[in-house]
C-alpha cells in the first residue's frame, strides 16, 4: 500500500479541524463566544451521523470508494463555505431567546446547515476505514497526523490572513483532497481529477470574499456595530489573528468618553479617543494625549486611581494594557517605571506604532516597558520588585454582565496567581484589581475572598488589615497590600472615597455606619461579604450566597462561574422581571448543548444498530463494543483537554495551548496508531486485547506521574524562551499521546476481525463520544477540577480493554492492571 | 413555533409585493387586472387574518399588558404610582414599534426596534417612569429617544418632554411619531445626549436609556435640585439594574442601584 493512498485522507482531516478552528473564529465575530461554541459543538455530530450514514450504506459506498471519498470531500468544501455563508445571514438573535421561541427555530437551523460539512468530512475518513479494514493503524495515522496539521496551520493562516480568505483555503483544501482521490477512480479519472483540481484552484484564487465576509452580518447588539450607528463614526483599522479581530473605530463628531468608573464629581469631559473593538465587543480606548497631564485629569477620580494616593513614585506593572488608559493613568500619577504587559500582539503594535500620535507616544517613554507576555505567566518569571500591581477592566460590561465569560479559564485571578502577584511586590506594595460592579455583587466578593486565600497561604496573620475595597455606581476596586495598611494609608484611602463620592465597602476599622452612603446598594452586600469572609461564618457564607464565590484555583480556573443550581428555580422564575439578567448564560448554555449533544448523539448511535440489528451480531457483543469505543472517546479529549488547560499557565497563552497541545497529541498519537500493530505483535505476543490492556496500563501510569510532577516541572522551567518551552511541552507529550493513539485501531481491528459492518457504527460511536467529551470535560473541570477529569479519564482507559475481552483474556489481562 | 402571526405577515408581505408589481404595469396587460384582483384578495385576507387589530383601538390588550406590571409590581419590590399605569393604559404601544412587531406590541418583553436598539419591556418603562417621579408641570429630559414611547408615556405626566436621540433615522422617525396634537408638549432632536440641553435646563427628572460607561456631568449639572434621574444598566434585552440618581437639595448627589426584582443572594434571608 503506497502512502498516497492515504494521502486525500491526511489532507481532508487537516481540512476539517482546520474548518472547526476557523468557524469558531467566525463565529465568535458574528455572534457571541458561548453561543459559537454551542452551535459547533452540535455541529461535530457530523461525524456521528456519517457513521450512521455509512453503516447503512456500507457496501454500496466502498464498491466506488475512490468516487465516492472524491465527492464526499468536494461537498466537504462546497458545504463549509456555503452553510456558513447562510448561517451568517440567519436572522438568529441570541439575545432574544429567553424571549421570543422563535430563536430556538433559526438556533436549529443553524446546527442544520452545520452539520453538513462535518457530515461529508467524517464520511470520507469513515469510509477509508471501510475500505482498508487491515490497513486500520494507518489510515487512523494518516487521519490524526492531518487533523494535527490541520490545527498548527490554521493558527499560523490565521496570523496571515482574515478569517474569510482562510474558509476559501479550507475548501480549496478539500478540493485538493477530492483531486487527489479521484485518481483511484477507474473510468474519465483524469476529467475527474483535472476538473476537481481546477475547482481547488477557482476556490482559493477567486471565490468572492464577501461571501464569507462575518463583519456585515455581525450582530447588530454588538458594541462595534452600534459604535457604527452614530453620524461619521467610520472604521479606520482593522488586525486579524487567532487572538481576535480588532477593530479601531474613530468617531469625530460623537466621542466616544469610554472612562468607566468615573466620579459623579468629576466635570472633566474625557479627550478625543480611538475605540478598539476585539470581535466586535469589549472595548478598550486608545486617549489623545498631548502631553498636557491636566486634559487627562479625569483618570484621577476613577476608582482605579486610588493606589496613587498612598503610594509616592511607584513602580507599576498594569497586567493588560489594552488600549493604555492606565498607563497613561501611571503617568499622571507620576509613576517611577511602569512595566505594561499585552497578551495581543497587534494590540501592541496598535497603540505603540500605528496610533503612537494619537497616543501622544505615551508607548515609548523611556521609563515605559511595554511586553508582549500573557499577565500570570508575566507575574510568575518577573524577578522585578514593584510598588504596584494595577489589574484594569479590560473585558465589556455587557460580557460580565451576561456571564459569557465563564467556560473560558482564567488563570489571573486564582489564589496561586495572587500569591504570585504577592511575591513579586516591594514590602509596601499593593495589587489593585477593578471589576465591574453586579448587582448583587459576585466578580468582588469572589475577588474578596480569594485575596484573603491568598494572605492566609502567605502567613498573613490578620489579612483584613491588608485590604481594601471601594465601589462607584459601576465599579469596583480591591487594594492587596502586601503589609498591613498604615493608619495614614486609610486616611489617605477614606479622603480619596469621600472627594470622589465612592463609598468604602472594607477598610481595616471600619464600622456598619461607614458604609452605603453615596452608591445606595438595598443592603451592602460587599460590606457584609466582606465582614462574613473574613471572620469565623467564612463557609457558611459561602455556602449560603446565591452565586458560586469560593475562590478559584489553578486546578479550577473558572473565576467567572459565579454559577449556582440552586438559584436556578427562583431566577428563572422571575426571568420577566429581570431575574434573566442574573442568570449565568455560559454555564447553562454548557449544560445545555450536552443535553443536546446527548440526545442527538443517543439517535446516533442507536439508529444503526436498531436497523441493522441482525447483522451486527449479539447483543451483548454489540454493547460492549459501543462501550468501548464510547470509554475511549471520552477518556482521549478528557486527558487531551486537562492537559491543553495544565499547559495554558506554561506557555503562557491559551491559544499557543491549543494549538501546541493539540497539534502534539494528534501527531504523536498518529505514530502511536501506525506502530499499534506492531506493539499488539511484539509485546501483546499478537492479542489485540492484550496490547491494548499494556497501552493502557502505560497512559495509567505516565497521566498519574504528569498529574503529580508537572506543576513542579512548570516552575522550574517557566522562564525558559518560548521555542524551548514548546520543545518541551512536545517532548512532554509524546510518550502519553503515542500510547493513547493505540487502543482505537486496535479494538477497531479487534472488532472488525468478527464483523467489518461493526467499523462504521465505531466510528460514529467515537466521533458522538469525542463531542459529549469536550463539553463533559469543561463542565466537570468546573466541579472537580482538572485533576479529576484526568482520573477519570485514566479510570475510564483502565476498564475500557475489559469491554473488549472475551473472558479468557479477562484473566490473562487482569496482572497487567495491577 | 412559527405561529399564526408569521403567516399573517407572509400573507401582507405577499400581497405587498402583488400591489407593487401592480402599480408598475397596471395599465399594461389583462394580466396586470387579474394580478390586482389576486392583490385585492390577498390583501383582503391579510386584514381578515390579522384579527382585525391594527385597524382597531388594542385597548384590550393594553389592560392585559397592564395587569401584567402590577403583577411584576407585586411580587417585585417597588409599588407603582397608579397616575403611571393609567397613562401608560392610553399610550397606543403598537405605534411605536417596526411594522414586524406590531402583533407583539403589548407582549411583555422588549422588542428589537432597528440600529441594534429596543424598546423596552413595558414593565421596564413603568419603573423608570414611576421613579424619576413626575409631576404635573414638571420639565423632563430624555437622552436616548430610541422608539419615542418612552417620551410618549412621559407626555400627559409631565409639562414639557425634552428626547434626544443620537441615530438621525430613529430620533426622525421617533419625532414623526409623536407628532400628533397628543404629544404636542414632547420635542425631540438628533444630537449628542452628553451636553443635555442646557436651553430648557434645569430638569425635574432626566431618563437616560443610551448606556454610557459614565454619567455625563452636564446631565448632572442640569438636573433640578430635589430632581431625579435614572438609568437602566445592562444589555439590550436584559436590564439588570436601575440606577437611581439623586440631587439632594443642598446639591449633594447620591445614587441607588435597584434591581426590577426582588431577589436576595442570600439564602435564608440577610447574613446578620
Amino acid at each position: 500500500m503506497r502512502a498516497g493512498r492515504m494521502l486525500p485522507v491526511g489532507l481532508i482531516s487537516a481540512a476539517v479541524l482546520g474548518y472547526e478552528l476557523l468557524l469558531m473564529r467566525l463565529f465568535s465575530i458574528v455572534q457571541w463566544h458561548h453561543f459559537a461554541y454551542m452551535i459547533i459543538s452540535i455541529a461535530l455530530l457530523g461525524f456521528g451521523a456519517s457513521g450512521t450514514f455509512i453503516a447503512l450504506a456500507q457496501r454500496w459506498l466502498v464498491e466506488r470508494y475512490p468516487a465516492a471519498f472524491a465527492a464526499s470531500a468536494a461537498l466537504f468544501g462546497m458545504t463549509a463555505v456555503a452553510s456558513f455563508a447562510i448561517a451568517e445571514r440567519l436572522p438568529f438573535n441570541a439575545l432574544e431567546i429567553i424571549w421570543d421561541p422563535r430563536q430556538l427555530g433559526w438556533l436549529a437551523a443553524n446546527y442544520a446547515l452545520l452539520i453538513l460539512p462535518f457530515f461529508f468530512g467524517a464520511t470520507c475518513v469513515g469510509l477509508a476505514f471501510c475500505r482498508h479494514p487491515g490497513q486500520i493503524g494507518r489510515v487512523y495515522a494518516f487521519d490524526l497526523a492531518g487533523a494535527g496539521i490541520g490545527a498548527l496551520g490554521i493558527v499560523g493562516l490565521l496570523f496571515l490572513v482574515f478569517p474569510s480568505t482562510a474558509l476559501r483555503f479550507v475548501a480549496a483544501l478539500a478540493f485538493a483532497a477530492a483531486a487527489f482521490a479521484a485518481f483511484g477512480i477507474v473510468r474519465h479519472r483524469w476529467l475527474a481529477a483535472g476538473g476537481l483540481g481546477l475547482a481547488a484552484a477557482f476556490i482559493a484564487v477567486s471565490l468572492p470574499p464577501s461571501w464569507v465576509a462575518p463583519e456585515p452580518h455581525m450582530s447588530q447588539y454588538k458594541g462595534l456595530r452600534i459604535a457604527l450607528e452614530v453620524p461619521n463614526a467610520r472604521v479606520i483599522e482593522e488586525r486579524s489573528s487567532p487572538l481576535g479581530l480588532l477593530t479601531v473605530v474613530e468617531s469625530p463628531t460623537i466621542p466616544f468618553r469610554y472612562a468607566p468608573g468615573l466620579s459623579l464629581a468629576n466635570t472633566q469631559e474625557p479627550p478625543a479617543q480611538l475605540a478598539v473593538f476585539t470581535d466586535g465587543d469589549s472595548i478598550t480606548a486608545i486617549t489623545a494625549y498631548g502631553g498636557d497631564p491636566a486634559k487627562v485629569a479625569y483618570l484621577d477620580r476613577t476608582t482605579a486611581a486610588l493606589p496613587y494616593r498612598i503610594l509616592e513614585r511607584p513602580r507599576v506593572l498594569i497586567l493588560g494594557a489594552g488600549g493604555g488608559e492606565q498607563v497613561l493613568l501611571a503617568l499622571r500619577a507620576g509613576a517611577d517605571t511602569v512595566d505594561a504587559v499585552e497578551v495581543n500582539p497587534q494590540m501592541i503594535d496598535l497603540a505603540r506604532n500605528r496610533f503612537a500620535d494619537f497616543a501622544g507616544g505615551i508607548f515609548s517613554r523611556p521609563n515605559l516597558h511595554l511586553h508582549l507576555a500573557e499577565a500570570r505567566a508575566f507575574a510568575a518569571t518577573a524577578g522585578e520588585r514593584y510598588d504596584l500591581i494595577q489589574m484594569p477592566l479590560l473585558d465589556s460590561f455587557s460580557a460580565a454582565a451576561a456571564g459569557v465569560q465563564s467556560l473560558h479559564e482564567n488563570y489571573t485571578y486564582t489564589v496561586e496567581a495572587m500569591r504570585d502577584y504577592l511575591a513579586i511586590l516591594g514590602p509596601d506594595g499593593v495589587v489593585a484589581i477593578t471589576r465591574w460592579l453586579r448587582v448583587p455583587p459576585r466578580d468582588s466578593l469572589k475577588l474578596f475572598a480569594t485575596a484573603i486565600a491568598a494572605l492566609e497561604a502567605e502567613g498573613a496573620a490578620e489579612p483584613d488589615r491588608h485590604l481594601a475595597l471601594i465601589r462607584s455606581w459601576n465599579t469596583a476596586t480591591l487594594l492587596v497590600a502586601k503589609s498591613p495598611f498604615k493608619r495614614e494609608d486609610i486616611a489617605a484611602i477614606s479622603s480619596f472615597a469621600a472627594e470622589n463620592f465612592f463609598d468604602i465597602s472594607w477598610v481595616p476599622g471600619i464600622s456598619a455606619s461607614d458604609v452605603n452612603h453615596f452608591n445606595q446598594l438595598d443592603q451592602e452586600y460587599l460590606y457584609e461579604g466582606a465582614l462574613a469572609l473574613l471572620g469565623p461564618e467564612r463557609a457558611d457564607f459561602i455556602e449560603r450566597y446565591k452565586f458560586a464565590i469560593a475562590p478559584a484555583t489553578d486546578n479550577r480556573p473558572y473565576f467567572f462561574d459565579f454559577f449556582r443550581w440552586r438559584a436556578l428555580p427562583e431566577l428563572l422564575a422571575l426571568r420577566t422581571q429581570g431575574g434573566a439578567a442574573m442568570l449565568e448564560w455560559s454555564y447553562l448554555i454548557l449544560v445545555t448543548t450536552l443535553v443536546q449533544a446527548a440526545i442527538l448523539s443517543a439517535v446516533l448511535i442507536l439508529l444503526p444498530l436498531w436497523i441493522r440489528r441482525d447483522a451486527l451480531g449479539k447483543a451483548l457483543h454489540r454493547l460492549r463494543f459501543g462501550l468501548y469505543f464510547l470509554a475511549l472517546g471520552l477518556a482521549f479529549l478528557f486527558i487531551e483537554i486537562a492537559f491543553i488547560q495544565r499547559f495554558v499557565l506554561f506557555l503562557g497563552h491559551p491559544f499557543y495551548a491549543v494549538a501546541v497541545v493539540l497539534a502534539g497529541f494528534l501527531a504523536f498519537a498518529g505514530l502511536g496508531s501506525a506502530v499499534a500493530a506492531r506493539w499488539a505483535a511484539a509485546v501483546g505476543r499478537g492479542s489485540a486485547v492484550r496490547g491494548i490492556a499494556l497501552a493502557v496500563g502505560v497512559i495509567a501510569v505516565l497521566a498519574a506521574t504528569y498529574l503529580l510532577a508537572l506543576p513542579s516541572v512548570f516552575e522550574r522551567l517557566l522562564a525558559f524562551p518560548d521555542a524551548a518551552k514548546i520543545a518541551i511541552a512536545l517532548l512532554l507529550i509524546a510518550p502519553l499521546a503515542l500510547f493513547m493513539g493505540m487502543p482505537f485501531p486496535l479494538g477497531l481491528g479487534h472488532v472488525g476481525a468478527r464483523s467489518e459492518t461493526f467499523i462504521p457504527w465505531a466510528w460514529g460511536i467515537n466521533g458522538c463520544a469525542s463531542v459529549l467529551s469536550a463539553i463533559l470535560a469543561t463542565l466537570l473541570a468546573m466541579h472537580v477540577g482538572f485533576s479529576g477529569v484526568v482520573m477519570i479519564a485514566v479510570v475510564l482507559y483502565l476498564v475500557a480493554p475489559a469491554l473488549l475481552a472475551n473472558r479468557l483474556t479477562i484473566r490473562t489481562m487482569i496482572p497487567f492492571r495491577s | 413555533m412559527f405561529g399564526v402571526r408569521s403567516e399573517q405577515r407572509l400573507l401582507q408581505k405577499a400581497a405587498a409585493f402583488v400591489l407593487d408589481v401592480v402599480g408598475q404595469e397596471r395599465f399594461m396587460s389583462a394580466l396586470a387586472q387579474c394580478r390586482a384582483l389576486l392583490a385585492a384578495f390577498l390583501a383582503s385576507a391579510a386584514a381578515f387574518v390579522s384579527t382585525s387589530a391594527p385597524a382597531q383601538d388594542r385597548a384590550a390588550e393594553r389592560a392585559a399588558m397592564i395587569e401584567t406590571i402590577k403583577g411584576h409590581a407585586r411580587s417585585g419590590a417597588h409599588s407603582i404610582d397608579p397616575a403611571v399605569l393609567k397613562t401608560m393604559g392610553t399610550v397606543p404601544r403598537e405605534r411605536f414599534v417596526p411594522e414586524a412587531q406590531r402583533g407583539a406590541a403589548y407582549h411583555d418583553r422588549p422588542l428589537p426596534i432597528g440600529h441594534g436598539q429596543t424598546i423596552s419591556q413595558p414593565y421596564i418603562v413603568a419603573l423608570m417612569t414611576d421613579l424619576i417621579n413626575v409631576r404635573p408641570g414638571d420639565t423632563v429630559l430624555e437622552i436616548g429617544t430610541g422608539s419615542g414611547y418612552q417620551a410618549a408615556v412621559l407626555s400627559p405626566l409631565a409639562a414639557k418632554v425634552y428626547s434626544i436621540e443620537i441615530i438621525p433615522e430613529l430620533g426622525k422617525r421617533a419625532a414623526a411619531r409623536l407628532a400628533v396634537p397628543r404629544f404636542d408638549n414632547v420635542k425631540v432632536k438628533v444630537d449628542d445626549g452628553y451636553y443635555g440641553w442646557p436651553e430648557h435646563a434645569p430638569f425635574d427628572g432626566i431618563v437616560v436609556t443610551a448606556a454610557a460607561s459614565h454619567i455625563p456631568p452636564p446631565l448632572v449639572e442640569q438636573l433640578a435640585e430635589g430632581g431625579r434621574m435614572v438609568i437602566p444598566v445592562g444589555g439590550p434585552f436584559a436590564t439588570q439594574f436601575l440606577m437611581l440618581v439623586e440631587k439632594r437639595r443642598d446639591g449633594g448627589i447620591t445614587t441607588r442601584q435597584l434591581l426590577p426584582v426582588s431577589f436576595v443572594p442570600l439564602r435564608g434571608g440577610p447574613s446578620r
